[in-house]
């Protein structure tokens, strides 16, 4: 994505060049897990094999828990990139529209009945109408920030605030439960295929991510969005048409919150419509924003955004290694984000730089 | 001047339409809903419940006047809670140093988010969200679970009513009963007040408008614009800190779920009350009535048997929906 951020960087001497390349920051954020898990607990580095419930042989331990639980987060972080760099806000309602689509793919498989013995449809037909359903709310979401130019976070607000009570309406309220009778498959997407020791979810993700990277390798997707988060007039000027732009990023994002929708609700072959995917939007502009990608929007670089959505769960099962309650999470969360929007402000960076004796002057006008 | 005029003009249109739609809505709850929302308790029990997000609201429009956005007076709110509740129960503290605790954690909040927007110039929406988390996140760190507060002088402050003259309503015994508003109100009313004069009569409060409706002007003005935002963020923050006790008075209990969703019903009455989220126009007045729309639309919902808890949630976003469509059609409008 920055070819020609390393040319600028090879000019420049060995740390600075280093420490400039934009996926510095979530690898350094990386190495710092690691070595703090290292020192404290070696344990954490342990993967064993054991007989899961059904009886399959699967892998088990701290790191394959990051990998299976950070899909979503994953898979959002693609999505949240394209919003943020088209836009320069964020989607700050996938939360709320992953209960939207966990509920509608439960409505779709199990009616009205809530314990059904079978379903009525394949999970597939399900996915597709959750999918369809998803892009609506993203295209709502597109609507409001691209045609009546709402800021993209107050226009997300509306669906952050309704979405979970429509995700209660959608099925009455009903907790529906699919049990292994009715679908032997539908645990498999967010747990196990017998017979394969890894994940299901960290395959999906890994699906998506070699989709979006295909798509921006041989699409103008990439370049349309960052032009027109760099400069909309211009980009206008050039031919793009930034409101439609602006409104498919929306749309995909809708696409990945329901592929998480449906990995959140086969964990639980259930729903719980407060608490699905609470709190995920933090995680996911946080992702973003690890790596190193400007929140006000323009260039972004995709692989560190995914790199980030894996660091910010290896810090949540850190966090969680140390008995810290799930509750009290986000205020170490919140001092990470305070931190990383700190360092990465033009303010501070300038005066960084301007600590950096002699290397100033070059450096100068690149940043500028 | 001319600019300043058309803003002017737009404020009032939208302070217009809210105060026209608060009464048309309030009539129609009289005609269809029964002669209940016609006792002035009705109307001030809605202020009683509604003390706390009043003073929320009316912090919430002074950043949104300057162009910022401050989600975190929800989480500040929960966390004064539960500090003033420990600290009252669990320490045998007086009132009076509580009240002087929700005022350090608004100003603690107020002092760092300011800083933080004004100063290193990040965006308010992220700072306030890291800062909505992180006290979401201290709350349950101060203390896990909810609890009631027993301490005698905060109960007989919390049981305090102010009596309204000539309000009362015969009951069926024929006994005359004194129409009540909570202490809170009080506070809410004179905060009310005291900024719509700040607003309107001092230069500071002028500069608000200024750095709001265009920052470069502002600049050319001599308005300090990074002083400014910082004001308007510590402001709405110390404010956060005294709803946050109003709130706490009027539950009497800390707990890490309070004040859920109130940044989001504190934003939609600023914004239903005529605030632009572009920031430079607004008026305390029109949140006030912001925050009686959105009480009175609750209410209505209720008595009409939706009482789900989606309804709530629903109905409010699609009407900040409507208002916000109806903002961006004026601005639009203002433009050509």
């Amino acid at each position: 994505m920055s070819p020609e951020m390393n040319k600028v960087s090879k000019k420049s001497d060995f740390p600075g060049s280093l420490l400039r390349n934009q996926l510095f920051i979530p690898f350094a954020a990386l190495f710092i897990l690691l070595v703090f898990n290292l020192i404290a607990d070696p344990s954490f580095f342990k993967i064993t094999m054991s007989q899961s419930n059904a009886g399959n042989a699967v892998l088990l331990g701290p790191i394959i828990t990051i990998l299976d639980n950070g899909s979503e987060l994953a898979i959002l972080a693609i999505g949240m990139t394209l919003v943020t760099a088209a836009t320069g806000g964020q989607d700050i309602s996938v939360g709320a529209a992953i209960a939207i689509a966990g509920s509608t793919l439960l409505r779709v498989l199990c009616g009205t009945n809530t314990r059904p013995d079978t379903l009525r449809t394949t999970v597939f037909a399900a996915f597709l109408i959750s999918v369809l359903v998803a892009m609506a709310f993203g295209a709502f979401n597109g609507m409001l920030v691209a045609i009546f130019k709402i800021q993209p976070m107050v226009a997300t607000l509306i669906l952050y605030t309704a979405g979970r009570s429509i995700a209660a309406w959608i099925n009455n309220n009903e907790l529906p439960i699919i049990s292994t009778q009715a679908s032997p498959t539908f645990a498999y997407y967010g747990g196990y295929i017998p017979g394969i020791p890894i994940p299901t979810p960290f395959f999906i993700a890994a699906a998506c991510v070699v989709v979006i990277l295909l798509v921006l390798k041989f699409t103008n997707l990439g370049l349309y969005t960052q032009a027109v988060g760099i400069n909309e007039s211009s980009s206008r000027l050039n031919g793009l048409n930034p409101v439609f732009i602006k409104w498919l990023t929306f749309v995909i994002l809708g696409v990945c919150v329901a592929v998480a929708a449906l990995i959140k609700v086969s964990r639980l072959s259930s729903i719980n419509y407060s608490v699905i995917a609470k709190d995920i939007e933090m995680d996911a502009i946080l992702a973003v924003a690890l790596g190193g990608n400007a929140l006000s929007g323009g260039k972004f670089n995709m692989v560190a955004s995914i790199i980030g959505a894996y660091v910010i769960q290896m810090l949540t099962t850190t966090l969680y290694k140390f008995q810290v309650p799930s509750d009290a999470l986000p205020a170490y969360k919140a001092v990470v984000v305070i931190l990383l929007v700190v360092f990465s402000a033009p303010a501070v960076r300038e005066k960084l730089e301007r600590m950096d004796i002699g290397r100033s002057k070059k450096t100068g006008g690149v940043r500028a | 001047m001319g600019k300043k005029l058309k803003n002017m003009t737009d404020s009032n249109l939208l302070l217009l339409i809210t105060i026209v739609i608060f009464f048309l809505m309030y009539v129609g709850a009289v005609v269809f809903q029964g002669k209940g929302f016609l006792k002035a308790q009705t109307f001030f029990n809605i202020l009683n419940e509604n003390a706390a997000l009043i003073i929320l609201a009316c912090g919430m429009s002074l950043v949104m006047i300057t162009g910022g956005i401050d989600i975190s007076v929800g989480g500040v709110t929960a966390l004064v809670t539960m500090c003033c509740a420990v600290y009252l129960d669990r320490h045998d503290g007086n009132v009076g140093f509580s009240i002087v605790i929700a005022l350090l954690i608004g100003l603690a909040f107020g002092i760092v988010q300011g800083y933080l927007v004004a100063y290193l110039d990040i965006q308010p929406f992220i700072v306030s969200l890291a800062g909505m988390f992180f006290a979401r996140g201290m709350t349950t760190i101060v203390n896990t679970n909810p609890f009631n507060v027993e301490n005698a002088e905060f109960v007989a402050l919390k049981a305090t009513r102010v009596v309204v003259p000539f309000m009362g309503t015969i009951n069926k015994k024929g006994k005359y009963v004194d129409a009540y508003v909570e202490i809170g109100v009080i506070v809410a009313l004179i905060m009310v007040i005291l900024l719509f004069c700040f607003l309107r009569w001092t230069s500071l409060g002028r500069s608000f408008y200024a750095v709001g409706g265009n920052k470069q002007s502002a600049l050319m003005l001599g308005i300090n614009v990074k002083k400014t935002k910082f004001l308007s963020h510590l402001i709405c923050s110390i404010l956060a800190g005294i709803g946050g006790y109003v709130y706490f008075l009027h539950v009497g209990s800390g707990a890490a779920t309070n004040a859920q969703g109130a940044e989001m019903n504190a934003i939609a009455s600023s914004i239903i009350g005529g605030t632009m989220l572009t920031g430079g126009v607004g008026n305390i007045i029109g949140t006030l009535f912001g925050v009686l729309s959105l009480a009175t639309i609750k209410n209505i919902v209720a008595s009409a048997g939706l009482d789900q808890a989606w309804w709530t949630g629903i109905t409010i976003a699609a009407m900040l929906c409507i208002f916000l469509v109806i903002q961006s059609v004026v601005m639009a409008r203002k433009k050509k």
